[in-house]
Protein backbone atom coordinates (compact mmCIF):
# COMPACT_ATOMS: atom_id res chain seq x y z
CA UNK A 1 0.00 0.00 0.00
CA UNK A 2 1.60 3.42 -1.26
CA UNK A 3 2.32 5.70 2.23
CA UNK A 4 0.44 8.24 0.84
CA UNK A 5 -2.56 6.67 1.83
CA UNK A 6 -4.61 8.49 4.99
CA UNK A 7 -4.04 5.60 7.26
CA UNK A 8 -6.76 6.88 9.90
CA UNK A 9 -9.39 6.18 7.23
CA UNK A 10 -7.89 3.09 5.89
CA UNK A 11 -7.73 1.46 9.41
CA UNK A 12 -11.65 3.26 9.77
CA UNK A 13 -13.09 1.25 6.43
CA UNK A 14 -11.25 -2.39 7.40
CA UNK A 15 -12.86 -1.97 10.84
CA UNK A 16 -16.19 -1.06 9.00
CA UNK A 17 -15.61 -4.29 7.18
CA UNK A 18 -14.46 -6.52 10.13
CA UNK A 19 -16.83 -5.21 12.34
CA UNK A 20 -20.04 -5.94 10.12
CA UNK A 21 -18.35 -10.00 9.99
CA UNK A 22 -17.55 -9.82 13.40
CA UNK A 23 -20.81 -8.90 14.87
CA UNK A 24 -23.33 -10.35 12.16
CA UNK A 25 -21.09 -13.46 12.75
CA UNK A 26 -21.63 -13.59 16.27
CA UNK A 27 -25.59 -13.31 15.87
CA UNK A 28 -25.66 -15.98 13.53
CA UNK A 29 -23.39 -18.14 15.99
CA UNK A 30 -26.46 -17.27 18.59
CA UNK A 31 -28.47 -19.89 16.92
CA UNK A 32 -26.01 -23.07 17.54
CA UNK A 33 -28.34 -25.80 18.11
CA UNK A 34 -31.81 -24.08 18.26
CA UNK A 35 -32.11 -23.98 14.44
CA UNK A 36 -35.73 -25.56 12.92
CA UNK A 37 -34.25 -28.27 11.29
CA UNK A 38 -30.57 -29.76 11.60
CA UNK A 39 -29.60 -29.09 7.79
CA UNK A 40 -30.18 -25.15 9.14
CA UNK A 41 -28.33 -25.14 12.06
CA UNK A 42 -25.09 -27.06 10.46
CA UNK A 43 -25.40 -23.99 7.40
CA UNK A 44 -25.85 -21.49 10.36
CA UNK A 45 -22.94 -22.75 12.19
CA UNK A 46 -20.94 -22.63 8.29
CA UNK A 47 -22.22 -18.99 7.64
CA UNK A 48 -20.78 -17.56 11.43
CA UNK A 49 -17.75 -19.64 11.26
CA UNK A 50 -16.95 -18.35 7.82
CA UNK A 51 -18.15 -14.75 8.61
CA UNK A 52 -15.52 -14.61 11.89
CA UNK A 53 -12.83 -16.11 9.45
CA UNK A 54 -13.27 -13.11 7.31
CA UNK A 55 -13.47 -11.13 10.61
CA UNK A 56 -9.93 -12.41 11.56
CA UNK A 57 -8.55 -11.39 8.19
CA UNK A 58 -10.01 -7.97 8.54
CA UNK A 59 -8.91 -7.23 11.73
CA UNK A 60 -5.37 -8.06 11.70
CA UNK A 61 -5.22 -6.09 8.96
CA UNK A 62 -6.96 -2.99 10.49
CA UNK A 63 -4.85 -3.89 13.62
CA UNK A 64 -1.72 -3.65 11.64
CA UNK A 65 -2.35 -0.71 9.44
CA UNK A 66 -3.25 0.87 12.98
CA UNK A 67 -0.03 0.34 13.90
CA UNK A 68 -0.60 0.25 17.87
CA UNK A 69 0.62 -3.45 18.67
CA UNK A 70 -3.25 -4.15 19.12
CA UNK A 71 -4.11 -7.67 17.83
CA UNK A 72 -7.40 -8.78 15.99
CA UNK A 73 -8.92 -10.23 19.20
CA UNK A 74 -7.62 -6.84 21.05
CA UNK A 75 -9.82 -5.16 18.76
CA UNK A 76 -12.83 -7.90 18.88
CA UNK A 77 -13.04 -8.12 22.86
CA UNK A 78 -11.41 -4.84 24.31
CA UNK A 79 -13.15 -2.01 22.54
CA UNK A 80 -16.44 -0.40 23.66
CA UNK A 81 -19.57 -0.15 22.17
CA UNK A 82 -19.07 3.42 20.47
CA UNK A 83 -15.42 2.56 18.66
CA UNK A 84 -17.27 -0.15 16.97
CA UNK A 85 -18.15 0.54 13.20
CA UNK A 86 -20.53 -2.34 11.67
CA UNK A 87 -23.62 -1.18 10.19
CA UNK A 88 -26.53 -1.18 12.28
CA UNK A 89 -28.36 -3.57 10.35
CA UNK A 90 -26.06 -6.42 11.24
CA UNK A 91 -26.66 -6.12 15.19
CA UNK A 92 -29.93 -6.16 15.49
CA UNK A 93 -31.59 -8.81 16.95
CA UNK A 94 -32.14 -12.55 15.66
CA UNK A 95 -35.70 -12.42 15.85
CA UNK A 96 -37.52 -15.82 14.93
CA UNK A 97 -35.58 -17.91 11.65
CA UNK A 98 -37.37 -15.63 9.17
CA UNK A 99 -35.66 -12.28 10.47
CA UNK A 100 -32.80 -13.79 10.76
CA UNK A 101 -32.27 -15.28 6.98
CA UNK A 102 -33.67 -11.74 5.91
CA UNK A 103 -31.11 -10.09 7.79
CA UNK A 104 -28.52 -12.38 6.36
CA UNK A 105 -30.16 -11.76 2.56
CA UNK A 106 -29.59 -7.89 3.36
CA UNK A 107 -26.58 -8.20 4.02
CA UNK A 108 -25.24 -11.08 1.80
CA UNK A 109 -27.10 -9.51 -1.00
CA UNK A 110 -24.41 -6.43 -0.40
CA UNK A 111 -21.31 -8.13 0.50
CA UNK A 112 -21.63 -10.12 -2.65
CA UNK A 113 -21.82 -6.77 -4.62
CA UNK A 114 -18.99 -5.17 -2.34
CA UNK A 115 -16.43 -8.17 -2.50
CA UNK A 116 -16.99 -8.23 -6.24
CA UNK A 117 -15.69 -4.41 -6.56
CA UNK A 118 -12.85 -5.01 -3.39
CA UNK A 119 -11.37 -7.92 -5.75
CA UNK A 120 -10.31 -5.14 -7.93
CA UNK A 121 -9.33 -3.31 -4.84
CA UNK A 122 -5.46 -0.87 -5.28
CA UNK A 123 -4.14 -2.81 -1.99
CA UNK A 124 -3.23 -6.30 -2.06
CA UNK A 125 -4.71 -7.08 1.07
CA UNK A 126 -7.70 -5.75 0.37
CA UNK A 127 -7.56 -7.57 -2.61
CA UNK A 128 -7.18 -10.84 -1.37
CA UNK A 129 -9.11 -10.86 1.57
CA UNK A 130 -12.27 -10.20 -0.94
CA UNK A 131 -11.28 -12.57 -3.13
CA UNK A 132 -11.39 -15.21 -0.44
CA UNK A 133 -14.64 -13.85 1.20
CA UNK A 134 -16.39 -13.65 -2.11
CA UNK A 135 -16.17 -17.33 -2.85
CA UNK A 136 -17.79 -17.58 0.97
CA UNK A 137 -20.70 -15.13 0.37
CA UNK A 138 -21.39 -16.78 -2.85
CA UNK A 139 -22.32 -19.70 -0.94
CA UNK A 140 -24.31 -17.53 1.95
CA UNK A 141 -26.36 -15.78 -0.36
CA UNK A 142 -27.05 -18.11 -2.17
CA UNK A 143 -28.08 -20.15 0.41
CA UNK A 144 -30.13 -17.13 2.32
CA UNK A 145 -31.96 -15.82 -1.02
CA UNK A 146 -33.46 -19.34 -1.46
CA UNK A 147 -34.48 -19.53 2.16
CA UNK A 148 -35.70 -15.85 1.22
CA UNK A 149 -37.71 -17.07 -1.66
CA UNK A 150 -38.91 -20.57 -0.04
CA UNK A 151 -39.99 -18.82 3.34
CA UNK A 152 -41.80 -16.12 1.36
CA UNK A 153 -43.73 -17.94 -1.25
CA UNK A 154 -44.48 -20.51 1.35
CA UNK A 155 -47.34 -20.97 3.58
CA UNK A 156 -49.55 -17.76 4.54
CA UNK A 157 -48.34 -17.97 8.01
CA UNK A 158 -44.40 -18.01 6.64
CA UNK A 159 -45.01 -14.88 3.88
CA UNK A 160 -46.82 -12.87 6.35
CA UNK A 161 -43.50 -13.52 8.76
CA UNK A 162 -40.93 -12.60 5.88
CA UNK A 163 -43.11 -9.95 5.08
CA UNK A 164 -42.80 -8.36 8.88
CA UNK A 165 -38.86 -9.53 9.18
CA UNK A 166 -38.50 -7.34 5.81
CA UNK A 167 -40.46 -4.22 7.10
CA UNK A 168 -38.45 -4.52 10.20
CA UNK A 169 -35.07 -4.45 8.59
CA UNK A 170 -35.74 -2.30 5.30
CA UNK A 171 -35.24 0.97 7.24
CA UNK A 172 -31.53 -0.46 8.13
CA UNK A 173 -30.70 -1.14 4.52
CA UNK A 174 -29.82 2.69 3.85
CA UNK A 175 -26.94 2.82 6.18
CA UNK A 176 -25.12 0.66 3.83
CA UNK A 177 -25.63 3.30 1.22
CA UNK A 178 -23.92 5.99 2.75
CA UNK A 179 -20.80 7.87 2.15
CA UNK A 180 -18.59 9.94 4.14
CA UNK A 181 -15.42 11.48 4.16
CA UNK A 182 -13.74 7.88 4.69
CA UNK A 183 -15.51 6.76 1.81
CA UNK A 184 -14.13 9.80 0.13
CA UNK A 185 -10.44 8.86 0.86
CA UNK A 186 -10.88 5.12 -0.22
CA UNK A 187 -12.27 5.88 -3.17
CA UNK A 188 -9.66 8.62 -3.70
CA UNK A 189 -6.76 5.78 -2.40
CA UNK A 190 -8.56 3.43 -5.27
CA UNK A 191 -8.47 1.03 -1.96
CA UNK A 192 -12.59 0.25 -2.12
CA UNK A 193 -15.62 1.92 -3.93
CA UNK A 194 -18.17 4.64 -3.22
CA UNK A 195 -20.62 3.04 -1.25
CA UNK A 196 -23.60 4.62 -3.14
CA UNK A 197 -22.14 3.29 -6.41
CA UNK A 198 -23.28 -0.22 -5.28
CA UNK A 199 -27.27 1.04 -4.45
CA UNK A 200 -28.04 0.19 -7.91
CA UNK A 201 -26.59 -3.43 -8.66
CA UNK A 202 -28.16 -4.03 -5.23
CA UNK A 203 -31.78 -2.71 -5.46
CA UNK A 204 -31.83 -4.75 -8.88
CA UNK A 205 -30.64 -8.08 -6.91
CA UNK A 206 -33.14 -7.60 -4.26
CA UNK A 207 -35.61 -6.73 -6.11
CA UNK A 208 -35.73 -9.96 -8.23
CA UNK A 209 -35.19 -12.13 -5.12
CA UNK A 210 -38.29 -10.08 -3.08
CA UNK A 211 -40.39 -10.83 -6.39
CA UNK A 212 -39.76 -14.92 -6.29
CA UNK A 213 -40.56 -14.69 -2.94
CA UNK A 214 -43.86 -12.49 -3.41
CA UNK A 215 -42.49 -9.88 -1.06
CA UNK A 216 -43.00 -6.46 -1.17
CA UNK A 217 -40.59 -4.02 -0.44
CA UNK A 218 -41.09 -0.97 2.04
CA UNK A 219 -41.68 2.05 0.07
CA UNK A 220 -39.86 5.07 1.25
CA UNK A 221 -38.41 3.33 4.23
CA UNK A 222 -36.77 5.91 6.44
CA UNK A 223 -32.78 5.05 7.04
CA UNK A 224 -31.74 4.72 10.59
CA UNK A 225 -27.77 5.25 10.70
CA UNK A 226 -24.86 5.95 13.11
CA UNK A 227 -23.17 1.99 12.80
CA UNK A 228 -20.40 2.92 10.48
CA UNK A 229 -20.05 6.43 11.80
CA UNK A 230 -19.83 5.47 15.35
CA UNK A 231 -22.03 7.88 16.09
CA UNK A 232 -25.09 5.91 17.76
CA UNK A 233 -25.59 2.40 17.74
CA UNK A 234 -28.91 0.47 18.74
CA UNK A 235 -29.51 -0.59 22.35
CA UNK A 236 -28.40 -3.83 21.12
CA UNK A 237 -25.07 -3.86 20.31
CA UNK A 238 -24.04 -3.13 24.02
CA UNK A 239 -25.77 -6.34 25.23
CA UNK A 240 -24.53 -8.67 22.71
CA UNK A 241 -20.52 -6.69 23.98
CA UNK A 242 -21.62 -8.21 27.23
CA UNK A 243 -21.52 -11.46 26.44
CA UNK A 244 -18.51 -11.67 23.48
CA UNK A 245 -16.55 -9.67 25.76
CA UNK A 246 -17.03 -11.42 29.06
CA UNK A 247 -14.29 -13.73 29.99
CA UNK A 248 -11.39 -11.56 28.47
CA UNK A 249 -12.91 -8.39 30.51
CA UNK A 250 -12.98 -10.49 33.47
CA UNK A 251 -9.92 -12.06 33.51
CA UNK A 252 -7.65 -9.77 31.37
CA UNK A 253 -4.06 -10.34 29.99
CA UNK A 254 -4.64 -14.23 29.89
CA UNK A 255 -3.99 -16.86 27.09
CA UNK A 256 -6.71 -18.96 26.08
CA UNK B 1 -20.26 -43.65 25.09
CA UNK B 2 -23.17 -41.81 23.73
CA UNK B 3 -25.57 -45.15 23.75
CA UNK B 4 -25.91 -46.48 27.40
CA UNK B 5 -28.06 -49.37 28.28
CA UNK B 6 -29.80 -50.13 24.58
CA UNK B 7 -32.13 -52.69 25.30
CA UNK B 8 -31.91 -55.70 22.73
CA UNK B 9 -34.13 -58.76 22.84
CA UNK B 10 -34.13 -59.62 26.56
CA UNK B 11 -33.83 -62.73 26.11
CA UNK B 12 -30.19 -64.65 26.13
CA UNK B 13 -28.63 -65.49 23.14
CA UNK B 14 -29.61 -68.40 21.01
CA UNK B 15 -28.11 -71.32 20.31
CA UNK B 16 -27.38 -72.76 16.80
CA UNK B 17 -30.11 -75.09 17.21
CA UNK B 18 -32.78 -72.47 18.38
CA UNK B 19 -32.24 -69.98 15.31
CA UNK B 20 -34.54 -70.68 12.22
CA UNK B 21 -32.45 -70.90 9.39
CA UNK B 22 -32.60 -67.55 8.00
CA UNK B 23 -31.18 -66.14 11.43
CA UNK B 24 -28.02 -69.15 11.11
CA UNK B 25 -27.23 -67.74 7.77
CA UNK B 26 -27.50 -64.45 9.11
CA UNK B 27 -25.39 -64.68 12.07
CA UNK B 28 -22.88 -67.34 9.59
CA UNK B 29 -22.60 -63.42 8.08
CA UNK B 30 -22.03 -61.69 10.47
CA UNK B 31 -19.53 -64.26 11.88
CA UNK B 32 -17.47 -64.12 9.15
CA UNK B 33 -17.43 -59.83 9.45
CA UNK B 34 -19.69 -59.63 6.29
CA UNK B 35 -21.34 -56.48 7.07
CA UNK B 36 -25.30 -56.25 7.03
CA UNK B 37 -26.79 -54.12 4.42
CA UNK B 38 -30.39 -52.47 4.28
CA UNK B 39 -31.41 -54.73 1.67
CA UNK B 40 -30.55 -58.15 3.73
CA UNK B 41 -32.57 -60.00 5.92
CA UNK B 42 -32.33 -59.31 9.66
CA UNK B 43 -33.89 -60.13 12.48
CA UNK B 44 -36.38 -57.98 13.60
CA UNK B 45 -35.12 -57.39 17.11
CA UNK B 46 -31.62 -56.75 15.47
CA UNK B 47 -33.30 -54.37 13.38
CA UNK B 48 -35.35 -52.62 16.36
CA UNK B 49 -32.11 -53.17 18.76
CA UNK B 50 -29.83 -50.96 16.49
CA UNK B 51 -32.65 -48.21 15.56
CA UNK B 52 -32.76 -47.61 19.33
CA UNK B 53 -28.89 -47.29 19.53
CA UNK B 54 -28.15 -45.43 16.28
CA UNK B 55 -31.38 -42.96 17.27
CA UNK B 56 -29.75 -42.82 21.02
CA UNK B 57 -26.99 -41.97 19.61
CA UNK B 58 -27.91 -39.49 17.05
CA UNK B 59 -29.86 -37.73 19.64
CA UNK B 60 -26.70 -37.20 21.80
CA UNK B 61 -25.18 -35.82 19.17
CA UNK B 62 -27.89 -33.34 18.81
CA UNK B 63 -28.64 -32.39 22.09
CA UNK B 64 -24.42 -32.65 22.59
CA UNK B 65 -24.47 -29.25 20.45
CA UNK B 66 -26.52 -27.55 23.45
CA UNK B 67 -24.00 -27.77 26.54
CA UNK B 68 -21.23 -26.55 24.52
CA UNK B 69 -22.99 -24.28 22.04
CA UNK B 70 -23.80 -22.26 25.56
CA UNK B 71 -20.13 -20.72 25.17
CA UNK B 72 -19.90 -20.23 21.27
CA UNK B 73 -20.87 -16.17 22.08
CA UNK B 74 -18.70 -15.98 24.73
CA UNK B 75 -15.57 -17.94 23.09
CA UNK B 76 -11.94 -15.66 24.52
CA UNK B 77 -10.56 -15.37 21.60
CA UNK B 78 -11.48 -15.55 17.37
CA UNK B 79 -9.69 -18.26 17.24
CA UNK B 80 -11.29 -20.30 19.96
CA UNK B 81 -14.72 -19.08 18.84
CA UNK B 82 -13.94 -20.50 15.43
CA UNK B 83 -12.82 -23.85 16.72
CA UNK B 84 -15.96 -24.18 18.96
CA UNK B 85 -18.36 -23.52 16.23
CA UNK B 86 -16.83 -25.62 13.48
CA UNK B 87 -16.81 -28.84 16.41
CA UNK B 88 -20.50 -28.20 16.87
CA UNK B 89 -20.99 -28.20 13.19
CA UNK B 90 -19.43 -31.50 13.51
CA UNK B 91 -21.52 -32.79 15.94
CA UNK B 92 -24.20 -31.77 13.75
CA UNK B 93 -23.23 -33.38 11.33
CA UNK B 94 -22.26 -36.68 13.06
CA UNK B 95 -26.34 -36.48 14.02
CA UNK B 96 -27.04 -35.82 10.00
CA UNK B 97 -24.78 -39.67 9.00
CA UNK B 98 -26.30 -41.39 12.13
CA UNK B 99 -29.63 -40.41 11.21
CA UNK B 100 -29.26 -40.88 7.66
CA UNK B 101 -28.08 -44.47 9.00
CA UNK B 102 -31.11 -45.08 11.71
CA UNK B 103 -33.54 -44.20 8.44
CA UNK B 104 -32.00 -47.36 6.34
CA UNK B 105 -33.83 -49.38 8.87
CA UNK B 106 -37.14 -48.05 8.18
CA UNK B 107 -38.02 -45.27 10.52
CA UNK B 108 -37.53 -41.32 9.71
CA UNK B 109 -35.82 -38.69 11.30
CA UNK B 110 -39.18 -36.96 11.93
CA UNK B 111 -40.13 -39.92 14.04
CA UNK B 112 -37.20 -40.03 16.17
CA UNK B 113 -36.99 -36.78 17.16
CA UNK B 114 -40.45 -36.82 18.29
CA UNK B 115 -39.48 -39.68 20.48
CA UNK B 116 -36.70 -37.89 21.64
CA UNK B 117 -39.10 -35.09 22.34
CA UNK B 118 -41.56 -37.31 24.32
CA UNK B 119 -38.50 -38.76 26.22
CA UNK B 120 -39.48 -42.02 24.81
CA UNK B 121 -36.14 -42.39 23.30
CA UNK B 122 -32.52 -41.31 25.23
CA UNK B 123 -29.63 -39.56 24.74
CA UNK B 124 -26.30 -39.54 26.84
CA UNK B 125 -26.65 -38.61 30.70
CA UNK B 126 -23.64 -36.65 29.87
CA UNK B 127 -25.05 -33.89 28.13
CA UNK B 128 -27.21 -33.12 31.10
CA UNK B 129 -25.07 -31.57 32.90
CA UNK B 130 -23.89 -27.87 32.61
CA UNK B 131 -20.62 -25.92 31.22
CA UNK B 132 -19.73 -23.32 33.88
CA UNK B 133 -16.73 -22.04 32.46
CA UNK B 134 -14.57 -22.02 29.85
CA UNK B 135 -12.41 -24.72 31.05
CA UNK B 136 -15.62 -26.45 30.44
CA UNK B 137 -14.88 -26.82 26.74
CA UNK B 138 -11.75 -28.41 27.53
CA UNK B 139 -13.07 -30.82 29.78
CA UNK B 140 -15.79 -31.63 27.01
CA UNK B 141 -13.24 -32.17 24.79
CA UNK B 142 -10.58 -33.97 26.44
CA UNK B 143 -12.96 -35.96 28.28
CA UNK B 144 -16.53 -36.38 26.92
CA UNK B 145 -15.06 -36.68 23.12
CA UNK B 146 -12.42 -39.16 24.55
CA UNK B 147 -14.65 -41.52 26.21
CA UNK B 148 -17.00 -41.35 22.90
CA UNK B 149 -14.32 -42.08 20.82
CA UNK B 150 -13.19 -44.96 23.05
CA UNK B 151 -16.58 -46.49 22.61
CA UNK B 152 -16.97 -45.68 18.81
CA UNK B 153 -13.20 -46.76 17.52
CA UNK B 154 -14.61 -50.29 17.48
CA UNK B 155 -17.78 -49.51 16.45
CA UNK B 156 -16.21 -48.78 13.17
CA UNK B 157 -15.95 -52.88 12.87
CA UNK B 158 -19.70 -53.10 13.75
CA UNK B 159 -22.07 -55.34 11.92
CA UNK B 160 -24.71 -53.03 10.12
CA UNK B 161 -23.05 -51.63 7.39
CA UNK B 162 -24.36 -47.97 7.48
CA UNK B 163 -23.90 -47.66 11.06
CA UNK B 164 -20.34 -49.08 10.59
CA UNK B 165 -19.60 -46.37 7.59
CA UNK B 166 -20.91 -43.73 9.67
CA UNK B 167 -18.67 -44.51 12.42
CA UNK B 168 -15.90 -44.16 10.97
CA UNK B 169 -16.36 -40.78 9.36
CA UNK B 170 -17.48 -39.60 12.66
CA UNK B 171 -14.02 -41.17 14.64
CA UNK B 172 -11.87 -39.04 11.96
CA UNK B 173 -13.63 -36.03 13.63
CA UNK B 174 -14.08 -36.98 17.45
CA UNK B 175 -10.19 -37.25 17.52
CA UNK B 176 -9.66 -33.88 16.25
CA UNK B 177 -12.24 -32.42 19.26
CA UNK B 178 -10.36 -34.25 21.69
CA UNK B 179 -7.18 -33.24 20.74
CA UNK B 180 -8.56 -29.17 20.94
CA UNK B 181 -10.13 -29.90 24.54
CA UNK B 182 -7.30 -31.10 25.49
CA UNK B 183 -5.34 -27.84 24.30
CA UNK B 184 -7.97 -25.76 25.61
CA UNK B 185 -7.14 -27.77 28.77
CA UNK B 186 -3.27 -27.24 28.77
CA UNK B 187 -3.58 -23.12 28.11
CA UNK B 188 -6.07 -23.01 31.14
CA UNK B 189 -4.01 -25.38 33.33
CA UNK B 190 -0.76 -23.60 32.36
CA UNK B 191 -2.46 -20.07 32.86
CA UNK B 192 -2.98 -17.86 36.21
CA UNK B 193 -4.39 -19.16 38.93
CA UNK B 194 -7.70 -18.53 38.32
CA UNK B 195 -7.35 -20.60 34.96
CA UNK B 196 -5.88 -23.38 36.58
CA UNK B 197 -9.15 -23.31 39.18
CA UNK B 198 -11.19 -23.24 36.14
CA UNK B 199 -9.26 -26.48 34.58
CA UNK B 200 -9.56 -28.41 38.13
CA UNK B 201 -12.87 -27.33 38.74
CA UNK B 202 -14.12 -28.79 35.18
CA UNK B 203 -12.06 -32.15 35.84
CA UNK B 204 -13.68 -32.04 39.35
CA UNK B 205 -17.41 -31.83 37.73
CA UNK B 206 -16.76 -34.20 34.78
CA UNK B 207 -14.47 -36.57 36.04
CA UNK B 208 -17.67 -39.21 37.39
CA UNK B 209 -20.33 -38.23 34.77
CA UNK B 210 -17.34 -39.03 32.42
CA UNK B 211 -17.31 -42.74 33.91
CA UNK B 212 -21.30 -42.60 33.58
CA UNK B 213 -21.07 -42.49 29.69
CA UNK B 214 -19.87 -45.82 29.60
CA UNK B 215 -22.97 -47.28 31.04
CA UNK B 216 -23.33 -49.33 34.35
CA UNK B 217 -21.70 -53.11 34.64
CA UNK B 218 -23.09 -54.98 32.07
CA UNK B 219 -20.74 -58.26 32.55
CA UNK B 220 -23.89 -60.40 33.13
CA UNK B 221 -26.51 -58.20 31.26
CA UNK B 222 -28.82 -60.31 28.11
CA UNK B 223 -28.57 -57.24 26.37
CA UNK B 224 -25.30 -56.67 25.76
CA UNK B 225 -24.50 -60.75 25.37
CA UNK B 226 -27.06 -60.36 22.08
CA UNK B 227 -25.52 -57.40 21.18
CA UNK B 228 -21.88 -58.62 21.64
CA UNK B 229 -23.23 -61.75 19.46
CA UNK B 230 -24.64 -59.93 16.87
CA UNK B 231 -21.55 -56.95 16.58
CA UNK B 232 -23.09 -54.09 17.58
CA UNK B 233 -21.56 -53.90 20.51
CA UNK B 234 -17.92 -54.84 20.76
CA UNK B 235 -16.26 -54.12 24.15
CA UNK B 236 -18.26 -54.43 27.62
CA UNK B 237 -18.94 -51.34 29.29
CA UNK B 238 -16.09 -52.10 31.83
CA UNK B 239 -14.28 -52.73 29.61
CA UNK B 240 -14.06 -49.35 27.87
CA UNK B 241 -14.18 -47.30 31.06
CA UNK B 242 -10.78 -49.04 32.38
CA UNK B 243 -9.56 -48.45 28.93
CA UNK B 244 -10.67 -44.50 29.46
CA UNK B 245 -9.37 -43.96 33.27
CA UNK B 246 -6.05 -46.05 31.92
CA UNK B 247 -5.85 -43.70 28.99
CA UNK B 248 -6.46 -40.52 30.81
CA UNK B 249 -4.91 -40.33 34.10
CA UNK B 250 -1.46 -39.65 32.51
CA UNK B 251 -2.75 -37.01 30.70
CA UNK B 252 -4.16 -35.49 33.69
CA UNK B 253 -0.71 -35.82 35.64
CA UNK B 254 0.80 -34.24 32.60
CA UNK B 255 -1.53 -31.29 32.72
CA UNK B 256 -1.10 -31.18 36.82
CA UNK B 257 -4.23 -32.07 37.87
CA UNK B 258 -5.46 -34.29 39.95
CA UNK B 259 -8.30 -36.66 39.16
CA UNK B 260 -11.01 -36.08 42.01
CA UNK B 261 -11.07 -39.89 43.60
CA UNK B 262 -8.51 -40.10 46.40
CA UNK B 263 -8.62 -44.12 45.75
CA UNK B 264 -6.82 -43.93 42.63
CA UNK B 265 -3.69 -45.59 41.96
CA UNK B 266 -1.86 -47.88 39.84
CA UNK B 267 -2.63 -51.62 40.35
CA UNK B 268 1.06 -53.60 38.94
CA UNK B 269 -1.01 -56.66 39.04
CA UNK B 270 -3.31 -55.85 36.96
CA UNK B 271 -1.89 -53.60 34.81
CA UNK B 272 -4.75 -51.14 35.18
CA UNK B 273 -5.85 -48.32 37.34
CA UNK B 274 -8.28 -49.29 40.21
CA UNK B 275 -10.54 -46.44 40.53
CA UNK B 276 -13.96 -45.51 42.19
CA UNK B 277 -16.83 -46.28 40.45
CA UNK B 278 -19.31 -44.02 40.06
CA UNK B 279 -22.44 -43.03 42.00
CA UNK B 280 -24.92 -45.38 39.78
CA UNK B 281 -27.98 -44.02 41.43
CA UNK B 282 -26.95 -40.19 40.43
CA UNK B 283 -26.91 -42.06 36.62
CA UNK B 284 -30.14 -43.56 37.28
CA UNK B 285 -31.39 -40.01 38.57
CA UNK B 286 -30.06 -38.39 35.26
CA UNK B 287 -31.40 -41.00 33.26
CA UNK B 288 -34.89 -40.63 34.62
CA UNK B 289 -34.94 -36.89 34.06
CA UNK B 290 -33.51 -35.22 37.43
CA UNK B 291 -30.21 -34.33 35.76
CA UNK B 292 -28.87 -30.52 36.63
CA UNK B 293 -29.92 -29.87 33.19
CA UNK B 294 -32.44 -31.88 31.75
CA UNK B 295 -35.65 -29.97 31.90
CA UNK B 296 -32.96 -27.32 30.24
CA UNK B 297 -31.81 -29.35 27.49
CA UNK B 298 -35.47 -30.75 26.44
CA UNK B 299 -37.06 -27.49 26.70
CA UNK B 300 -34.37 -26.17 24.08
CA UNK B 301 -34.53 -28.94 21.64
CA UNK B 302 -38.58 -28.99 22.21
CA UNK B 303 -38.81 -24.97 21.21
CA UNK B 304 -36.52 -25.38 18.45
CA UNK B 305 -38.72 -28.11 17.16
CA UNK B 306 -42.09 -26.15 17.88
CA UNK B 307 -40.98 -22.83 16.52
CA UNK B 308 -39.13 -24.25 13.93
CA UNK B 309 -42.45 -25.79 12.71
CA UNK B 310 -43.80 -22.67 10.39
CA UNK B 311 -40.41 -22.79 8.72
CA UNK B 312 -40.64 -26.47 8.17
CA UNK B 313 -44.24 -26.09 6.46
CA UNK B 314 -43.28 -23.11 4.66
CA UNK B 315 -40.44 -24.68 2.77
CA UNK B 316 -42.18 -27.52 2.79
CA UNK B 317 -45.35 -26.04 0.55
CA UNK B 318 -42.78 -23.52 -1.56
CA UNK B 319 -40.58 -26.69 -2.52
CA UNK B 320 -44.87 -28.27 -3.56
CA UNK B 321 -45.51 -24.95 -5.19
CA UNK B 322 -42.27 -25.48 -7.56
CA UNK B 323 -42.74 -28.79 -8.42
CA UNK B 324 -46.34 -28.21 -9.48
CA UNK B 325 -45.33 -25.13 -11.38
CA UNK B 326 -42.79 -27.13 -13.53
CA UNK B 327 -45.29 -29.99 -13.86
CA UNK B 328 -47.56 -27.60 -15.20
CA UNK B 329 -45.09 -26.17 -18.00
FE1 LIG C 1 -19.77 -36.36 17.68
FE1 LIG D 1 -17.13 -34.67 19.09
Amino acid sequence: MADTIDRTALQQFLLRMGDNTLILGHRVSEWCGHAPVLEEDIALANTALDLIGQTQLWLDYAAEVEGAGRSADDLAFLRDVWDFRNVLLVELPNGDFGQTLMRQFLYDAWASIMLGRLQKSADERVREIAEKAAKENAYHVERSADTVVGLGDGTEESHTRMQAALDYLYPYVGELFESDATDAAMVEAGVAPDPAGLREDYDALVGRVMADATLRLPEKAYVHRGGRSGTMHTEHLGHLLCTMQWLQRAYPGCRW
Amino acid sequence: MYAQMVKSTGKGVKTREEMSEDERAFQDKIDADTKIEPRDWMPEEYRKTLVRQIGQHAHSEIVGQLPEGNWITRAPTLERKMILLAKVQDEAGHGLYLYAAAETLGVSRDEMTEDLLSGKMKYSSIFNYPTLTWADMGAVGWLVDGAAIMNQVPLQRTSYGPYSRAMIRICKEESFHQRQGYDIMMKMAQGSPEQKRMAQDALNRFWYPSLMMFGPSDADSVHSAQSMAWKIKINTNDELRQKFVDQTVPQAEYLGLSIPDPDLKWNAERGHYDFTEPDWQEFFDVIKGNGPCNTERLGDRTRAWEEGRWVREGLMAHANKRAARIAAE
